[in-house]
This record gives C-alpha cells, sequence and structure tokens, in this order.
C-alpha cells in the first residue's frame, strides 16, 4: 500500500508541476492575476505531494518492506535504523527521489516567501521551476521508479554497500543536492528575467541570498565529501580528481563567481548579462554534475548505475535546459540595459578579475573531466586525466586570484586606489614573507614551492584582517571606539574576511598535508613498534567482534610520544556477510590540527597485520577552511541588507536567517 | 579612458588569461594523460618500458602470490594474454582473485608491470568501465537478463516485475 501510495503521490506531484510551469506563463501574458497566483498554490502542493512520496520511500526503508525491489537491493534487516534512513538515497533511484524532494522544497519556499516578488517574476521564476521539475519526475517515474515491486518478496535483503554505511553518507549527499538544487533558484530568476527582458539591481537582491544558501550547503557539502572519502576509503588521500568530485566542484566554482558577480550587480548595476550568464551555467553545471553521476558514463567509486536508458534521458533533460536557456540568452541578453561605469583598478574590476580566474579555473576542470569522455567517444582510445593535469592547470590560476583576492574588499568603488591598498597591505606582505622565512628555516626536504605557497595563505590570511581591521580604524582610533565600529560593521564585510580568511587556511592545509606527509607501511607482530614523525605506535592486539551485520577484526595501538603516553588507536577491518565484501575503518588520532591515521590490510600468517599509518601535519586545516567559508557565508546571509527587499521590506528571505 | 578604452582592457585581460589557461591545458594534456591497456594490447602494440600506463583486465584465479613485506604479485588477464604484475603495498578491500583489477604503473626490463596503485573500483556487480568493455570485445562477458552486466560465474538473481 504505501509504495503504491508514494508512487502515486509522484505521480500527482508530476502532474502539478505540468500545471505550474504552463498556467502562470498565460497569466503572465493575459496579465490575469488569479492565475499567476497558481504558481504559488501548485509549488505548495507539489512540495507536500514530493514530500510524501519520499516519506513513503523512507517508510519502506524504515520498515524493511523487501516486497519493493530497491529497499530488497539496498537495506537490510539487521542493519542499524540510522543506516536505515540514510540508506534511501544511497542509490539511483532513491537519490533522484531526494534530488527532485529537495528542488520542490525550494520551489515551495519561494512560494512561501516570495511575497514581495512582483507578481509576474513570481509567476515565471516558478513555472521555470515546474519545468525543471517536471522532467526529472518524468526521469525517475519512466527510468528509475523506487516504488517497483518484486513478485516473489524475499525474507532478506542485499544490504547497502558497505563503503555507504557511514555517517558520513547520511550527511553528504544531502548537503550536496542543497547545493546543487540550490542554484536552481538563480537558474530560473535568470531565465525569468530573460523572459520579461527586464532587470534591475532589485533582481540581484533577490537572487543572492538564494545564491548564497546554495554555496554555503555545497561548499559545507564538497567539504564533508572529501573528509568522508578521507576517512572511510583508507587511502589517507581527500581528493583524487575523480570526475565525480570534479562534478560538484564545477558548479561551486562557476556559483562563487555568481556570487560576486551579483554584488557588482546590486550595488552598482553593472555586469548585468554576465551575471544573468554565470546564473544559468551555474545551474547548467549542477546538471551536467547530476548526468556524469547518475548516468553512470563515468568509471568511479560513486557510479552506482549502469544503465544506458536513464543516461539517455539525463542527457535529453542536459540538452533541452542548457541549450534552450542559452538560445534564450542569445535572443534576449542584448535586450537587457547596460549599466554602471568602472575604472579596470576599482572595486567593480577586481571582481571581474576574481570572475574571469574563477571560471578559466572551471574551464579547465571541465576539460580535464570531460576530455576522456570525448575522445574516448571519437577515438575509442581510453586515458586518465589524474591529478598531474589538475595540479598543473588549476594550480597556477589559482595562485594570481589568491594574490589579488586581499586587494579587492580594501579597493574602493568605481575607481580604486592601487598604491594605496598596497600600501595598507604592507603588514599582511611582510607577515607572508616571515612566514615563507621561518617555513624555509625550519623545514627540511619537501618542494621547495611550499614555504612560497604557505606564505600566500598567510597573505590570504593577514589580508582579510586586515580589511577589516582598516574598516574600524583600528590603532588609530581607541579601542573602544574602533570596538564599537566592529559591531557596526555590516556582517556582510565580516562574512567576506571570514570567507577569504579560509581559503587562505584550506591552503595552508593542502601544502602541509601534501608535501609533508610521512607514511609507513608494513606487517606488524603485536608488541611491534613502529616509528613515525617522532611518535610510536605499539600494536597491543588484534581482536575479532561481531557487530549488527558484520564480523570485525579490531586492532589495538598505543601511541606515545618520547615515553609519554598520548593515547590509543584501534583501526578495524569489517565483513558484511549479506555483500561478502569488506571496509576498512581508520582509525584517527587528532594532535592540533594534525592527524595520526591508521588503517589496516589483509591479515598475513602468524597473526601478523599489514598496517599502513601516516602522519598528516595540519590536514584538519583543509575542513576548517571550507567550515570559515561556510559561516562567512552564513554572515553575509544575515545582513541587514539582504533582509530588506526592494519594493516592500517584507519576509523575503526571512526564513534563510537563522541566527540574528 | 572613455567606455570603449575600458572594454577594450577588459576583454584584453581576458583573452590573456584564457591563452594562459590554453597553453596550461595543452601542456598538462600532453605530459600527463595516461592511457588504458589490457593484456592483449600491450602484447599487440610495443610499449616502451617504463612509460607509464594503466593495465586492466581480470586477475587470474589462483595467481595471486604475498612475498615477504607486503610485496604481492599476480596475473591480470583478458581472456587473450597474460601479463604478470608485482606490487609492494596493501591491496584494496575490493581487490579479490577473479575479479576486474585497474593497475596503474609501468613494464619493467623483464616484462613484468610494476604496479605503483592498484584500483579495484567495483563491487559483485559492478566492474571498473574499461575492462568490462574490453572483455564484451572478446566475448567474455554476459549481458545479466536485466541489463546488468553479470560475470559468468554470477550469482543468480530474483526476477524483477512490476
Amino acid at each position: 500500500m504505501i509504495a503504491e501510495a508514494g508512487h502515486y503521490a509522484l505521480v500527482l506531484a508530476l502532474a502539478l508541476a505540468l500545471i505550474q510551469s504552463t498556467v502562470p506563463i498565460v497569466g503572465a501574458r493575459l496579465r490575469d492575476p488569479a492565475l499567476m497566483n497558481v504558481a504559488r498554490s501548485t509549488a505548495l502542493a507539489q512540495l507536500l505531494f514530493a514530500g510524501l512520496s519520499f516519506l513513503a520511500l523512507t517508510t519502506l526503508y524504515v520498515t524493511s518492506d523487501f516486497s519493493v525491489t530497491n529497499v530488497f537491493e539496498n537495506s537490510h534487516s539487521m542493519k542499524p535504523l540510522l543506516y536505515k534512513i540514510t540508506g534511501v538515497w544511497g542509490n539511483h533511484e532513491g537519490s533522484m527521489l531526494l534530488w527532485v524532494s529537495i528542488l520542490a522544497l525550494f520551489g515551495g519556499l519561494v512560494a512561501a516567501f516570495g511575497n514581495n516578488l512582483p507578481l509576474s517574476l513570481r509567476a515565471h521564476v516558478l513555472a521555470v521551476q515546474g519545468w525543471i521539475a517536471a522532467a526529472f519526475y518524468l526521469f525517475i517515474l519512466m527510468t528509475s521508479n523506487p516504488f517497483l515491486r518484486l513478485a516473489r518478496p524475499p525474507l532478506e535483503g542485499r544490504d547497502l554497500n558497505p563503503v555507504l554505511q557511514d555517517i558520513g553518507l547520511a550527511v553528504h549527499p544531502p548537503m550536496l543536492y542543497l547545493g546543487y538544487v540550490g542554484f536552481s533558484i538563480a537558474f530560473s530568476f535568470a531565465v525569468a528575467a530573460l523572459i520579461e527582458g527586464r532587470i534591475d539591481a532589485a533582481w540581484a537582491r533577490w537572487v543572492r541570498p538564494w545564491t548564497l544558501v546554495a554555496w554555503i550547503f555545497l561548499t559545507l557539502g564538497i567539504a564533508m565529501g572529501s573528509y568522508w572519502a578521507y576517512y572511510e576509503l583508507g587511502w589517507g588521500g581527500w581528493w583524487f580528481w575523480d570526475p565525480v568530485e570534479n562534478a560538484s566542484l564545477m558548479p561551486w566554482l562557476s556559483g562563487t563567481a555568481l556570487l560576486h558577480s551579483a554584488v557588482v550587480m546590486e550595488k552598482r548595476n553593472a555586469l548585468k548579462v554576465w551575471t544573468i550568464l554565470l546564473a544559468i551555467l551555474t545551474f547548467s553545471l549542477s546538471l551536467l554534475g547530476t548526468f556524469l553521476v547518475r548516468s553512470g558514463v563515468l568509471t568511479s567509486v560513486h557510479a552506482f548505475a549502469t544503465d544506458p536508458t536513464r543516461g539517455v534521458f539525463i542527457l535529453m533533460i542536459l540538452c533541452l535546459f542548457i541549450g534552450g536557456s542559452l538560445t534564450l540568452y542569445m535572443w534576449r541578453a542584448s535586450s537587457l540595459k547596460q549599466g554602471g561605469l568602472f575604472a579596470p583598478i576599482s572595486r567593480e574590476g577586481a571582481l571581474v578579475l576574481n570572475n574571469l580566474f574563477l571560471t578559466t579555473a572551471c574551464a579547465t576542470v571541465f576539460i580535464g573531466t570531460l576530455y576522456p569522455l570525448a575522445l574516448e567517444m571519437l577515438t575509442g582510445e581510453k586515458i586518465s586525466v589524474g591529478a598531474p593535469f589538475f595540479n598543473l592547470t588549476f594550480g597556477p590560476l589559482f595562485v594570481p586570484l589568491l594574490l589579488a583576492m586581499p586587494f579587492g574588499p580594501l579597493l574602493a568603488w568605481k575607481r580604486g586606489d592601487l598604491k594605496g591598498v598596497t600600501q595598507r597591505l604592507m603588514a599582511a606582505g611582510i607577515a607572508a614573507l616571515l612566514a615563507v622565512a621561518l617555513v624555509w628555516a625550519w623545514t627540511t626536504g619537501g618542494a621547495a614551492l611550499a614555504p612560497l605557497a604557505i606564505g600566500l595563505g598567510v597573505f590570504v590570511i593577514v589580508g582579510s584582517i586586515v580589511d577589516i581591521a582598516e574598516r574600524v580604524m583600528l590603532f588609530r582610533l581607541p579601542l573602544s571606539v574602533a570596538f564599537r565600529r566592529a559591531r557596526g560593521l555590516p556582517r556582510a564585510a565580516w562574512g567576506t574576511a571570514f570567507a577569504h580568511a579560509g581559503i587562505g587556511v584550506a591552503l595552508i592545509g593542502i601544502v602541509c598535508e601534501s608535501t609533508w606527509n610521512t607514511e609507513y607501511i608494513g606487517t606488524m607482530q603485536p608488541n611491534d613498534v613502529a616509528k613515525l614523525a617522532g611518535y610510536e605506535l605499539t600494536l597491543k592486539d588484534v581482536t575479532q567482534r561481531q557487530g549488527p551485520n558484520f564480523r570485525e577484526s579490531l586492532a589495538r595501538f598505543r601511541v606515545t610520544r618520547g615515553g609519554d603516553e598520548i593515547g590509543e588507536m584501534t583501526p578495524s577491518k569489517r565483513n558484511f556477510t549479506a555483500r561478502q565484501s569488506s571496509t576498512t575503518e581508520a582509525a584517527l588520532l587528532s594532535r592540533g590540527a594534525s592527524q595520526l591515521y591508521i588503517s589496516l590490510g589483509e591479515e598475513a600468517a602468524g597473526g601478523a597485520v599489514a598496517v599502513r599509518m601516516y602522519h598528516k601535519p595540519l590536514v584538519l586545516m583543509i575542513w576548517w577552511g571550507p567550515v570559515l567559508m561556510a559561516f562567512g557565508g552564513l554572515l553575509s546571509l544575515s545582513d541587514r541588507r539582504l533582509r530588506v527587499g526592494a519594493p516592500k521590506p517584507a519576509k523575503a528571505s526571512r526564513a534563510l536567517q537563522p541566527a540574528e | 579612458m572613455t567606455r570603449k578604452q575600458r572594454r577594450l582592457t577588459m576583454i584584453g585581460g581576458a583573452l590573456v588569461v584564457l591563452a594562459i589557461a590554453a597553453g596550461l591545458v595543452l601542456n598538462a594534456l600532453r605530459d600527463s594523460i595516461v592511457f588504458f591497456s589490457t593484456p592483449q594490447m600491450v602484447a599487440e602494440k610495443q610499449i616502451p618500458v617504463g612509460k607509464r600506463f594503466r593495465l586492466g583486465g581480470m586477475v587470474e584465479q589462483g595467481s595471486l602470490v604475498r612475498g615477504d613485506n607486503l610485496a604481492v604479485s599476480f596475473k591480470v588477464s583478458d581472456g587473450g594474454a597474460t601479463l604478470p604484475v608485482n606490487y609492494k603495498g596493501i591491496l584494496p578491500d575490493l581487490f579479490r582473485e577473479g575479479q576486474g583489477v585497474v593497475a596503474e604503473g609501468a613494464l619493467d626490463a623483464s616484462g613484468v608491470f610494476k604496479a605503483d596503485t592498484v584500483l579495484a573500483k567495483h563491487d559483485e556487480n559492478y566492474m571498473p568501465k574499461e575492462v568490462a568493455d574490453a572483455l564484451k570485445k572478446q566475448g567474455r562477458w554476459q549481458e545479466g537478463s536485466d541489463g546488468k552486466p553479470v560475470m559468468s560465474q554470477g550469482s543468480a538473481k530474483p526476477v524483477v516485475t512490476q
């Protein structure tokens, strides 16, 4: 019953999406408010039915109803409740259902909180949302129905892929989808603006909070995924330039560019046409990411499905939306009026530079990801493009971007004073040079570029502190006055500083981890001692244990440094009976921002066990950086400016401001 | 500066960045891509010693030998030809005899493939795509009844109906 109800709810959601995608447009043509208001009610109803459908699938998973194919293939009655729930989106069908549910959620939010939007703009935006939703409901219903029944229900399920039975999976895909799908709002606003042929600064003010929300989730989602790969896959790597990772990085890069160009548009009414294009491109890259992951065209740990009909269907959706929106763009973009003038050296100029480097970096990732696919299709030759390619292209493009970053917020709008800004950034420059000298003196070995890269990271961090210090006139006014000024500073200024500093923090983490990472690989008997980066790791014993749906062998290590007891680490290897597969549960021990990492290999003869140990200096900074960036985004989101919607200071984005 | 000059400055700047990026991409594509081969292709083509490539195929049943200090050797075959592989380190969780594998490394002077990375990105019904394609070409591959590729010794699956 529940499966059929869920299926039916999905069909109803499709019907509502079809109404939502047509009636409001007709209403806008006829200037009929009643017809335009249909958009609001259908969007809310569609959210209700998509939500019900998702709830139905979750119920089937929780109650372990193995008469449903999807549950049978991806669940097991002995699985802990948490993983029964997260298993809902640990497979193709379920994750597509999550995708449309989040799309319906964003549509519903615009409908519920978009009361201060002009009626026709809201009608158009929701209609475009309706098109996207309808396409994906059709995709699910025709090629990936999660509610299919089995003729002869088996007694036990085949269990979820053990690698996915982890708390990381509970958080990573929903976060990522909130990011991907959140950009659909910016896309819908862009297409609506093109249809109406009208766009102004208020438009940017509406789009910015939505883009910011999507960007925050995408940032956290990518960071989560990277940390998950780090501790779950057991190789100690945190970024593999895997096509699936690139698929999430591309919308992030162009989304970051979009955030910055929307600032120019909002403040100075310039870069309109470019901002619209970026909004379209960002969501197109999100769709491309969905296509790459969901069609199974890639060889990758993430590609669960290998069914060509699905690939072709998503490819059609992709071509329809990207091709359609770009055609509309070419046709209508010239009707949008050009805005304010600015000199090349100015805040606007700096933001243009940011956009230039971000989109170019995004393009190199795009080429590196799709070139092997294109080559294989054209010549049949199989190649792989790995980390070296991206290090040689992406890296050099990010260096000028980071060098210019501290200058941006300090430059004035319209016409900036580069010399003045350079003088004000003197402190950051000196700090960076000191850092380079110190790192050079202290460390031996490693790439010669590493100290320079760390200096760049320090420059970026101190640069964002200088930005705040300049704004509050620290050391030039009495401390109490400076403090009062700091409190009165717009939240967006703090947000910028935190987000920019986050990039610097992540950069330092990345450089330290990849340059001074030490490893030990070998077989160990109980009471053997391994020495790693000044730590002694003693294997105490290896024991067997029975988990809920797996057996694991657990190794206990005593960690000491110069005789001082530091702690115990217990890596394990799990064997999952239902799937006949095993996973490595790495043990992590944090010391400040650095970590010790142990993962187990296979057991050798005579009670010996193969181990892989790493000392990863400052590795945690890689993820602290994105957290800082997301926090900066949150601060920006709570800025007063974004709350006061253009015509009426109503509740346009109140729902998005958690803290005040 | 006039509007036109400003626009030209910006377009010029953009072109410079794009040209640099294009140069970087072309340079990186020349140096850092890795080709994929099966044992059969290795036997047919003369791959020079020391040239890095990815080797894909099936780990031959009973060929896995563990030596001292984590040294392992196994044979990779694709039905047509077999190539011995040496590797030192811990094999991934999903590595098993009779299943697909992709290894990255180079041939040494004695014709043994010295791998420095072994990937086994698959579960019991998912194989590395390159391996599946290569095996399909040689007719060693059977499509499962539900369209999913199934190994010759693949387990029976319940019939899916609606």
